[in-house]
Formats: C-alpha cells, structure tokens, sequence
C-alpha cells in the first residue's frame, strides 16, 4: 500500500527549481515523439536552439512571441492567485484589441504622447470589463466563473467576426474582414531597427515588476492572496471578498486586454479574427510554469515562447508536425505539477497488509 | 408565421437530436465525474482525442464499432491520468483538467499530423448509416426523426437510461454519489473512495470521447482541426443546468441541439435583417443565461473539487 506523507522541510530552493526541472524534462520527452516521427533527435534539437539563438532576429522574434504571452500570463497568475479561475483571458484579448482599433483608427488623432496612452487605456479597461462580467455573475448570483468566462471567449470571437464583416470593416481591405490600420501615431515604436520586436514588450516587462511588487508588498496583494488561500477565513476575518474578487477580475481582465493592444498597436498594425493562436490558453500554461509568480511569468513566457519559436523552425527544417510545440508544452506543464507535488510530498512504501 | 414551419418539419427535430448526441455523451461523462467529486475540464481534449482515434481506427480498418471502442479507451486513458493527478496525488482539479485538455489536444493534433503530413483534406471514412428499422421508420413524423439517426445515437440515448439505473438503483451508484458527498462516511463504511473515484472519473471520460467520436463517426465522416470547437465546455455547463441528474441532462442536451438548429434555419430566414452571428452567438448565451438561472439553486455534490486523503479531514 502507498501512502503520501508530506515532506516535513520543504527547500524554497528546491520549490524554485521545480518549473527549470520541468522544462527540462519536459525537453527530454519531446524527444520520444521526434522519435517516433522518424526524425533524428539530435540535430532536431540542434536546429530548435537555432531556431531561437542563432541569430539576433529570430531571438529578438522570441521575445516578440513571447510579448502576449507575458501579459496573458500576467492575468492568469493574478486571478489564480484569488482563485479567481479567470479562463476567459482569450476573450479579453480579443476586447481589447477590439477597443484599441476602436479609438486607434482616426476616431481623433493627435501626437503620440496622447494616443499610445489612450489606446493602451481604452483596452486594459474593455479587457477588464470582459472579465468584471463573469465576477459579477458569480458574486451575485453563484454563477461559476470558469464555465462563464469560458462561453464569453466564443461569444467576445463571434462578436469580433460581426464587427470585422460590420461597422469595423475596413473599407480599403478588398473585402477581407479586417480593420482599418491604427493611425501612425497610435502604433507601439519599434524597439530595433529591423527587428519586429516593439514597445509592447517594455509595457509587459515593467507591468510584470509592478504585479509581482503589488502582489508581494501591497494590502492589496495581500487580501488576494488571503482570498486565494482560504476564501473561508478571509470571510471570516472580515476582507471584503467580494470586493477582491472584482477588483482583481478588473486587473486580470486589463492585463488580457494588453495583450490584444500590444498584437494590434505593436505587431500587426490591424485587427483579424486569426490575431490570437490561443495566447489566451497558452497564458493559463506561462502561470502555472511560473507558479503565479508574477517575476516567474517573464521567464516562463521566454521559455514558452522559445519552444514555439524554435519547434516551428524545427518543424520546417526536418518536416516533423510544428504540434510538436504544443505538446511540449503540454508536457512541461504536467511535469510541474507532478514536480511541485514531490516536492511537498513523498510516497511511502507501507510494509506488511494496509490497515 | 416561418417559425411555426419550422417547429412542425421533421428535418429541424431530426437535427436537434443529431446535434444533442454528442453532448449526450459529454454531459453524461461530466456528470458521472462530477457526482464521484472531481471536476474533468479535460472533457474538451476528450472530445478531440475521441474524434481522432476513432476515425482513424476506422480508416485503419477496424470497423466502426472497433473505432467507437477505441476512442472510449483512449478517452479512459486520458481519463485514468486525470484520476491519478486529481484523486491520489489530490492536485487542483481545475489545473490538471486544463492540462489535460491541453495534452490530449497536442498529442491528437501531433499524431494526425505525423500519420498524415501533407495531407490538406483528410481521407474520408464510411460513417454510421441510418438506422432504417423497417415499419417503425415508416410512422409519420415520429419515424423520421427517431428513425433516422445513426446507431451512436441511440448508444447516447441508452447511456442515459444505462448511468440513470446505474447512479439510482445500484449499489455502486449509490456510492458514487456518496463519495462525492462525504467521502469520509464512504470510508467508514469500508469502501474505497479511492478506487471509486478514479473508477467513476476513467469511465465519465469514456463516455465523453464517445461524445467526440461522434462527431467523425456518424456526423461528419473525417477529422479537422477545431471540429469539437467549445462542445465539451458546453457539456460542463449543461452538467450544472442539468443538477447532475442524467434525465435533466438529456432535456439540456435537447434543448441545446434545439437551439442551435433553430439557429441554423433562423439564418436562412432572416439573414438579410441580422447578422448570422447573432444566432450563432445564441447557444453560448443561454448557456450563459441558465446558468445563472440554475447557479443559486444549484446542488452541487458537497466534496466536488476537495481532494480527499486518508486519516486527513
């Protein structure tokens, strides 16, 4: 008979190892699947790091991939932390690039120093109220948040698609449902010179300091971090969990919508209904990587984004399906919580008939 | 009036219970986890992994009924690793479930795509054919709408009868629901809620990658990329619409199909004055309605989403 018995000194630098442990295994597994895809593992994985480090443009196309993911990863790591079970964070993408190509594509124009503000604004706030909806519903009427913000996603997409064949359609697009450009004063600067790489990435860097100094040092991060670890005695003590539950539905929410700012000002310069490949999904993956630290969701969101870059790269060069990416990443995130359980717990052989 | 036209045709009840079929199966795998207490979000990566190796089962020449067996053990499979996350290991349901459906969608698309590299339409299968019963088929009205589905459809129809009996007038079920409820009484009465659990969670996951073959088997007769798009999370929904009763489910699953083969003809009809997305938006948002409708009186078994280990409380 086996039993779990939890570890009576867990190392916090053990615990800090775990998600680099995971990544790593998780590597190594990829390799049964290249196996079994007929191509030779070695020089799969030699041209996958080329992929991402061979050159300063595919490194600096990483980090562009790796832009949304922070800020998708940033909102899951905020609301789980609240156990706030924001799984809507593909919607709120999508409102806030809604709203970004709403003000950004000549409602008014004016120098930059007012417009990248007030795009940036105008989506954190439509991605906060795609998620502030599904708070509402659960804290007034018990309506569980991780079906209804689930549904939203279909429903926010579908809107999208109406607004691309509607009133946002742009009518220079040869009948492509897709907006209008963003003005020019209202597009993210890019970073380097011909490199893809823009301001959107800063914008993620510097909100990921902010989350992780507001989560760790904040009352704020602290009554979400009491809701989160026992909603019971939060009530209890007299937090006023409700009002945590909007509040961080707000922010949450805000950081999916950035996400979508960043794709539409700082990438593709329009919105289409193809901007997001699940950045939304994949977000719930880069949190739980970094295990809701808000500083661990940039480097899970570097790795993430490495082994999609490179896999994609890899997948040309040796003909293996690009899903490869998926997988591995699928895998990484079942071995961190594989890892984080052995590390809190052990497995105990228990001699002679289980009483 | 156009509508009341449609409501009287036979083809609009025929396809809202064609479309009900998979999410039969959904809901049913969903309840039976729900009601052993552990929540299986991977029912959305079920789905897709049923759709996968059941078609392609059948393509490799196993036969439709060796494909609809396949793509249930390859459900229980994923099914047995979200058991063995959740329940012994007792990690956060909703984490391992999302992983799961991640995992389960990677590794269908991956094999897919390996098996069939270059291939941009995949090759066809013979689906299930209509079951033409001879006499019953030929009544008015009730026989081509009964009549005229396919074998997993009436497979979906007796699971309900088959987890209904099961949870309600067997001893196990009893004890699936009581493990769901106060694992702690279930343990006292010497019965393992170990064993229960995973045993309730690998088969719900069976009965959802039937919800998934159907779709490659009797529906369409191939598999694509994005073809279960959101059924299985309509299925976690229709589960709490549904109180965790399987004849409530079945009504939700109905009422669903209904709604969005109305949705279907409604577009046809209107599509000048509104736009279709209207309609094709209408099945998330009721889902979205009766769940705040059924929320507050929901009865959600007392141990769902608590793990559960021995000697702890």
């Amino acid at each position: 008979m086996i039993e779990i018995v939890p570890r009576e000194n867990v190392s916090r630098g053990m615990q800090a190892l775990v998600p680099v442990i995971a990544a790593v295994v998780a590597l190594l597994l990829a390799a049964i699947p290249l196996w079994a895809a007929g191509a030779p593992v070695i020089p799969s994985y030699a041209e996958m790091f080329k992929g991402v480090f061979g050159s300063m443009f595919t490194f600096t196309e990483m980090l562009t991939r790796a832009t949304p993911l922070i800020f998708t990863g940033l909102a899951a790591a905020v609301a789980f932390r609240a156990r706030l079970w924001n799984i809507g964070a593909e919607g709120q993408l999508y409102l806030g690039a809604l709203a970004a190509v709403w003000v950004g594509t000549g409602m008014f124009d004016g120098p930059p120093m007012l417009m990248i503000p007030l795009v940036v604004l105008a989506g954190a706030v439509a991605g906060g109220l795609g998620m502030l909806f599904p708070a509402v519903l659960k804290v007034r009427f018990g309506a569980d948040e991780v079906v209804t913000s689930l549904l939203l996603n279909f429903i926010v997409l579908i809107f999208v698609q109406m607004m691309l064949e509607g009133a946002f359609k742009d009518p220079m697009g040869l009948g492509w449902p897709q907006s209008a450009p963003i003005v020019d004063n209202a597009v993210l600067p890019q970073l380097l010179p011909r490199m893809r790489i823009h301001g959107g990435f800063l914008i993620a860097i510097v909100l990921a300091l902010i989350a992780w100094v507001v989560m760790s040092k904040t009352v704020w991060g602290l009554r979400l971090r009491a809701v989160g670890e026992n909603r019971a005695a939060a009530r209890h003590a007299g937090l006023g969990v409700n009002k945590v539950y909007l509040t961080v539905a707000l922010a949450s929410g805000g950081l999916a919508g950035l996400a979508g700012v960043s794709e539409v000002a700082g990438l593709k310069g329009y919105l289409t209904a193809d901007l997001s490949p699940g950045f939304g999904y994949t977000g719930i993956i880069v949190a739980m990587l970094a295990r809701l630290n808000p500083a661990g969701v940039v480097l899970a969101a570097l790795y993430v984004a490495s082994v999609f870059v490179g896999a994609d790269s890899m997948s040309r060069a040796m003909g293996v399906s690009s899903f490869l990416a998926d997988l591995t990443v699928s895998m990484s995130l079942i071995c961190v919580l594989l890892g984080s359980f052995f590390v809190s717990f052990r497995l105990q052989f228990a001699r002679g008939p289980a009483a | 009036m156009d509508i009341l036209n449609i409501f009287l045709s036979e083809s609009f009840w025929a396809a809202s219970l064609r479309i009900a079929s998979p999410l039969i199966f959904g809901v049913l795998g969903a309840l039976l986890c729900e009601r052993a207490g552990v929540l299986n979000l991977g029912i959305e990566g079920i789905f897709v992994v049923g759709a996968m190796t059941g078609w392609m089962a059948v393509w490799l020449g196993a036969g439709l009924w060796g494909g609809v067996l396949i793509a249930a053990l390859s459900g229980a499979l994923f099914g047995l690793f979200h058991a063995i996350l959740t329940v012994p290991l007792g990690l956060s349901q909703h984490v391992s479930g999302l992983g799961i459906t991640l995992f389960a969608t990677s590794v269908a698309s991956f094999t897919y795509r390996t098996a069939l590299p270059q291939v941009s339409s995949p090759p066809r299968i013979e689906p299930f054919r209509a079951l033409d019963i001879p006499v019953l088929s030929d009544l008015p009205f009730v026989g081509p709408v009964l009549f005229q589905q396919t074998a997993l459809t009436w497979l979906a129809l007796l699971m309900v009868v088959v987890v209904w009996w099961v949870l309600n007038r067997t001893a196990l079920g009893v004890a699936i629901k009581a493990v769901g409820d106060s694992p702690d009484a279930v343990n006292a009465q010497g019965l393992s809620v170990m064993k229960l659990r995973m045993g309730a969670v690998v088969a719900g996951s069976a009965l959802m990658a039937l919800g998934g073959a159907f779709l490659t088997m009797s529906a369409f007769d191939a598999f694509f990329f994005g073809m279960v798009n959101g059924r299985g999370w309509i299925c976690i929904a229709l589960v709490i619409f549904a109180s965790w009763q399987p004849g409530k489910a079945l009504f939700g699953a109905l009422l669903f199909g209904m709604f969005d083969a109305l949705q279907v003809r409604l577009q046809t009809e209107t599509g000048a004055f509104i736009p279709g997305q209207v309609f094709l938006m209408m099945p998330y948002i009721l889902s979205i309605i009766a769940l705040v409708i059924v929320a507050r009186k929901a009865d959600y078994p007392r141990a769902l989403l608590v793990p559960w280990r021995k000697g702890q409380r």
